[in-house]
Parts: structure tokens; C-alpha cells; sequence
């Protein structure tokens, strides 16, 4: 029975002393595996988890409500608050709906270094996955290893665009800036380095008995689950169902590019623990690609749309047209064709797509932001009964949320 | 005379607009490809299709409510489209009295996305997709919980996002965007009591106020400067009142303080 005051309201209907013997625990939000603001409340038997309640909405921001009131350009920089771990993806997908709603080309150049930047955040991500998710089964030093490497990738991004978390290195028809002098340089170094570490973390885990002990037959997704739950990325390719938007419904040069799509039928946390591995051995094989294909590309970095996008800073700064032209764009805004549109794209953590529904306003009429840990919260109300209270830390784990995205 | 500003939507809108200006529809074809031809067959034998047509590559269904469960289970066990990727609504209060439910379908094995759409009055509820797709237990919690959109027989319709005891529902279109009364004060009245307004006083918004006594952020504590004055022609090396006397003890005032001053 509780006995509610003004400290302590009335907690979500829930009895937390039962007469059967079942124990009720919450679980978060300040736990530190739960991965931001993750609350569940977990029905107990003994040490096997009942039911689980996922609670979310601790990271709300209202980012969809902003975005209606916020013209085009300025959203971007608020994407990057969703998916903070890899915040160029979020800037990309946003910019691509955008963009397909203007029905606009990105010149190659800058496709190149979008393809360059997703790809790198996507490294970063799954390192932070990794070292995360070590860390909550209990490996502490590959959490120093992948945090280590990870850093030579933010500090890549840092050169790039000068921010390490908060990027906004995507603009709406292209990129801002070209690539400075010596980074291509400093990519390679990168890249012919994280072999060898991606064998160090393989060598550390893989065949590691507790972490297979931890990890194998934990968290079970099966295909019927995953399709039903909307999962996408890691998530739906652990449980053995193909699908990559990056192959399947390319965008940028990803229909250029060789590189494979890692499948897993354990449907288990080991699979997609081998997953992230394999995916960022991809990953390398793609940046080499495009580091050749870099240098077979002209300096145009945004698109030509007057309409739309403003013109180059030569072009501001000597002719009148392109002057008035970017001072209405900054001033107003864009007003994008009526329509909707909705772009999917593969982020690090599955399929991140902006939702957007135009009345030829500078203003979006509606922005719905579909992110992919929202459903992977959602999976945990079915997939954690039946576990071990130990295992869910390995399953939340698992499913490699990040709250920014979830609570939006 | 005061600008008029409307009530039923308090977005932000554009300032200036051309007199003239139309905006441009985005186009909308005839399905050519077979598969969305086949779709359209489909779901039109099973429901009343009220309109369909390709938009960037998408095919659109436009639906009545009362047939959201058959068109998606038709959609589902004779199309393929085996993920439903996302679901939510949009505010067309202020223009129609009505809400547009959006249905984002995927088939991974055509690799096609088709949007279901359809609409609802205000006060209208619509048919849970949870037998269908266990991702409606969370997405239509939150379209719930945003728009205040009741959906029948879901498992456990209850606020995702917003705290239980929230009053309003923060992506309608009449609702602001820094929110409402109720929004301002739900801390005061929650933990102290709606009594406590007056004591504890509104949350400052004003990101450029400057607080003399504020001991976070003093960093422009005594560098205060006119409205429009130039900071570097005002002495900032001195503070303008000597505050510091009003709440430090001076112990170098000397040995004989008198605390009675009758004596």
C-alpha cells in the first residue's frame, strides 16, 4: 500500500508489495548499464524477471515539436541531439528527406565525404557499443581499448568539422566544407590501425568463456519478433533477416560501393556482438573505397538549387542575385513543395528516418523522427520475461540504445 | 490594432509571403510499377480505397478509419509488407477538425515502402494495429500520448513520454511550443503545492538576464551596461553599488561594535 504525499506522489499504480511472492524492482533511470535514462520496472520470481516495463520519456526534449517551429536549416543542428554517439547519421538522414523533397542532386564530391562521415561515425558507434557493452558484462579493459581507438575517430571528426560529439557536418545539399589538408592522410593511418585492433578486441572476446557464458542464448530476438517489433539494423540482421537500407534501398554511392551485409541466425547478444564486429570490418573496406574515389571527384561541395540552397560564398560575395538570394534564404527560410516524404537510412543503430510532411511553408508542417532504439525499447517488454535479472543488463546492452533518440 | 494572432495554431509561421506565391505540390503519379499495381488491386478489393497515387517513390493509400486493420492485414498477408516501420498522426485540427493517421509499411523482400493513410475526427478513436504489430504497443502509446488520439482496445494505452499526470497533449498545433500553464508550474505544484507559486516565482526564460547574486554564472556580475552602450566606454573595473556590504560581515571595522546602538 502506498501512502502518497507531496514528496512522494503516487507511483504509477504499481503495488511494490504484493501478496504472492513476486518482488517488483526498478530498475533506473540513473542506473549506470541502462544506458541514459532507460527506467524498467521488473517484475521478479526469485531471480527470473517475470514481466518488464519499460518506462522512457526521461531525455524528452520535444525535438518534433521544435522542429515545426524551426526553419530547415536551423533543425539541423538539433538532429544531432538525437543519436549523440553518432550524430552525422541523424544530420544525414534529415538532410537526404529534405532533399528528396526538393528533389535536388548532390553534387559528387560531397557524397564522398557523406558516404566518408557515415561511415566513420558508424565506426564510432559501434566501438561505443563495444566498449559500453563490455563494460556492463563486466570487461573493463576492452571498455579502455575501444574508448582509445574510438578518440582517433573523434578526433578525425574534430579535424573534419571541429566537434566531437555535436557534428551538424551535413548540410542540407551537401557538405560545408571540403576536407582539410592531410586528413585522407590521417584516415588511412586510422584505418590500416583498426585491423589490428578490431583482432585485439576479437582475440580478447570472441572465444572468451565468459563472455560467451554472458552472452550466448541471452536476449533472444526471434525473426517473427523482430519483424513485428519494427527492428531494423544490428537488431533484425541478428535475428537472420537480410535487409541493410544501404544495399537494399541505397542512397549516396552506396550502390558504387563493395561491401557485404553480415547475417546472423543465433538470433542471440553473441550474434550481434559478431555483427558489430563485422560490420565495422565492412566499414574500413568502404572508407578505403572512397578515399579512391575521392580524388577522382570536382571541388563543388553544395548543389546547385537557387531556389533552395544558397549560393557559394565567391558567388554571395560578387553578385547581386546570389547576395539577395541567400539573404531571403537565411531571413525566411526555404519553403520546400508541398508533399511528404520519408527517407530511410541505415544508421549505426537500424533504420533512422525523418518523417516529413510540407504545406510549402518555411516551417514543417509535421516532423516525425522514426528512430530505431525506440522499438528496441519497446522489444524489451517482450523479449526480458523469462530472463535472469543479470542477463538484462546484457540485453539492454544488447540493444544498443542511445536515449537521445528514444525520448527525442 | 493588436496583430491577430490564431488561437487554433500556434505554430510558428512565415513572416513575409508573396502575395502570389503558390506553393508547388510535390508529384503524384499513377503506381506504373507492377507491384504497386498489384498492391493497389489488393487492398482495393478488401477496403474502400479512396485514393492512391506514388509520391518520391512511395506508394500512398488513402483509407477510412473503420478499415485501417484490414488494408494493413491485407498489406501484410497478401502484399508482403511484413514491417510497419513507423505510425503516428498529424494536427489538421485548425483546417479540418481532423487528425491524419499515417502507417509507414515496409517489404523487405520488394524492397518497397507503401504509406497508408487515413483520417479521424477529433474526438474519434481508431482500431489498434497490436494484433498485427507488436510495435503499435509503443507507437500508439506515444501518438496517445502526443496528440491524444484514443486507440481502442490497445493492451495498455497510458502516456510513453509526457509524465502520467500531464495535462494536454504537446503536439497539437493549438498547443505552444514552451508550453502551456499547467507546463510552466508542474514541479511547483507537484512537490510543494500550488500555494507555493508565489514563493517560488515563475522559471526565468530570459537567457540574456543578467542575476547580481546569482553565485553560478557571475561571470557578467558588475559588467552591466546600458541598453545599446558600448561595454568598453563603461568602467567596469569598479561594481556600480557596493553590494558586498550588504551581506558580508566587516571585520576590519574595528574592535568597538556595538550591537545596541542605546547603549
Amino acid at each position: 500500500m502506498q501512502h502518497p504525499n507531496k514528496l512522494r506522489p503516487f507511483f504509477e499504480n504499481l503495488n511494490f508489495e504484493r501478496d504472492d511472492n513476486t518482488m517488483v524492482i526498478n530498475f533506473g533511470p540513473q542506473h549506470p548499464s541502462a544506458h541514459g535514462q532507460l527506467r524498467l520496472i521488473l517484475e521478479l520470481q526469485g531471480e527470473q524477471v517475470v514481466k518488464a516495463l519499460p518506462d522512457i520519456g526521461y531525455l524528452h526534449r520535444g525535438i518534433e515539436k521544435m522542429a515545426e517551429n524551426m526553419i530547415y536549416n536551423e533543425f539541423l543542428p538539433t538532429t544531432d541531439r538525437l543519436d549523440y554517439i553518432a550524430s552525422t547519421s541523424n544530420n544525414y538522414a534529415f538532410a537526404l528527406s529534405v532533399e528528396r523533397l526538393l528533389d535536388i542532386e548532390v553534387p559528387r564530391r560531397a557524397q564522398v565525404i557523406r558516404t566518408m562521415l557515415l561511415e566513420l561515425n558508424r565506426i564510432i558507434s559501434h566501438l561505443f557499443f563495444l566498449a559500453t557493452h563490455a563494460l556492463d558484462v563486466g570487461a573493463m579493459s576492452i571498455f579502455l581499448y575501444a574508448f582509445r581507438e574510438r578518440e582517433f575517430a573523434m578526433d578525425l571528426m574534430e579535424d573534419y568539422c571541429g566537434a566531437r560529439l555535436t557534428h551538424s557536418a551535413v548540410r542540407i545539399g551537401g557538405v560545408p566544407l571540403d576536407l582539410p589538408d592531410g586528413w585522407l592522410t590521417s584516415l588511412t593511418d586510422f584505418i590500416d590501425r583498426l585491423p589490428e585492433q578490431i583482432k585485439l578486441y576479437e582475440d580478447l572476446l570472441t572465444e572468451n568463456r565468459i563472455w560467451k557464458m554472458r552472452l550466448e542464448d541471452v536476449g533472444i530476438v526471434t525473426p517473427e519478433q523482430a519483424l513485428s517489433w519494427g527492428c531494423s539494423g544490428i537488431m533484425l540482421r541478428g535475428s537472420g533477416i537480410k535487409y541493410d537500407i544501404r544495399k537494399e534501398e541505397p542512397y549516396e554511392l552506396y550502390s558504387e560501393l563493395d561491401f557485404d551485409i553480415p547475417i546472423s541466425d543465433r538470433c542471440d547478444s553473441y550474434g550481434r556482438y559478431r555483427l558489430y564486429m563485422e560490420e565495422m570490418k565492412e566499414s574500413i573496406k568502404i572508407l578505403r573505397q572512397l578515399i579512391g574515389m575521392y580524388h577522382q571527384t570536382d571541388s563543388q561541395l553544395m548543389a546547385h538549387a537557387p531556389k533552395y540552397i544558397s549560393a557559394p560564398k565567391e558567388e554571395i560575395m560578387t553578385q547581386n542575385y546570389a547576395l539577395m538570394q541567400h539573404f531571403v534564404l537565411v531571413t525566411q527560410g526555404m519553403r520546400p513543395p508541398k508533399g511528404t516524404v520519408y527517407a530511410p537510412t541505415e544508421s549505426p543503430k537500424g533504420e533512422l528516418g525523418f518523417f516529413i510532411r510540407s504545406e510549402g511553408e518555411p516551417y514543417a508542417y509535421r516532423l516525425k523522427c522514426r528512430a530505431p532504439s525506440f522499438f528496441h525499447t519497446g522489444i524489451l517488454q517482450d523479449i526480458l520475461p523469462g530472463t535472469y535479472l543479470a542477463d538484462v543488463v546484457t540485453i539492454i546492452g544488447s540493444t544498443n540504445i542511445v536515449f537521445g533518440e528514444v525520448d527525442r | 490594432m493588436r496583430k491577430y494572432t490564431p488561437k487554433d495554431n500556434v505554430q510558428k509561421r512565415a513572416k513575409y509571403t508573396d502575395r502570389f506565391w503558390v506553393a508547388p505540390q510535390v508529384p503524384r503519379l499513377e503506381p506504373e510499377d507492377e507491384h504497386f499495381k498489384a498492391v493497389v488491386d489488393a487492398v482495393s478489393k478488401s477496403v474502400n480505397l479512396l485514393d492512391s497515387y506514388v509520391e518520391i517513390g512511395q506508394l500512398v493509400l488513402h483509407i477510412e478509419p473503420e478499415a485501417n486493420i484490414d488494408a494493413l492485414k491485407t498489406l501484410r498477408d497478401d502484399c508482403g509488407y511484413t514491417i510497419c516501420s513507423e505510425l503516428s498522426a498529424i494536427d489538421y485540427l485548425a483546417q479540418d477538425g481532423e487528425f491524419e493517421i499515417f502507417y509507414q509499411m515496409l517489404n523487405i523482400n520488394e524492397r518497397k515502402r507503401v504509406r497508408v493513410l487515413t483520417r479521424i475526427k477529433e474526438n474519434q478513436a481508431i482500431e489498434s494495429i497490436v494484433p498485427l504489430f507488436d510495435m503499435a504497443k509503443f507507437a500508439e502509446r506515444e501518438m496517445y500520448d502526443m496528440f491524444g488520439i484514443y486507440v481502442n482496445n490497445h493492451p495498455y494505452l497510458k502516456r510513453i513520454i509526457m509524465p502520467d499526470d500531464w495535462e494536454g497533449y504537446p503536439l497539437r498545433k493549438t498547443y505552444p511550443l514552451e508550453g502551456d500553464e499547467f507546463a510552466s508550474w508542474y514541479e511547483v505544484d507537484k512537490i510543494f503545492g500550488k500555494e507555493y507559486r508565489d514563493v517560488i516565482g515563475p522559471e526565468i526564460r530570459d537567457q540574456a538576464r543578467v542575476d547580481r547574486y546569482d553565485t553560478q554564472r557571475f561571470a557578467r556580475v558588475g559588467k552591466e551596461v546600458p541598453f545599446g552602450a558600448d561595454p568598453d566606454s563603461v568602467d567596469t573595473t569598479q561594481t556600480p553599488i557596493e553590494y558586498s556590504d550588504q551581506f558580508l560581515v566587516n571585520y576590519n571595522k574595528g574592535p568597538h561594535k556595538t550591537l545596541d546602538k542605546r547603549k
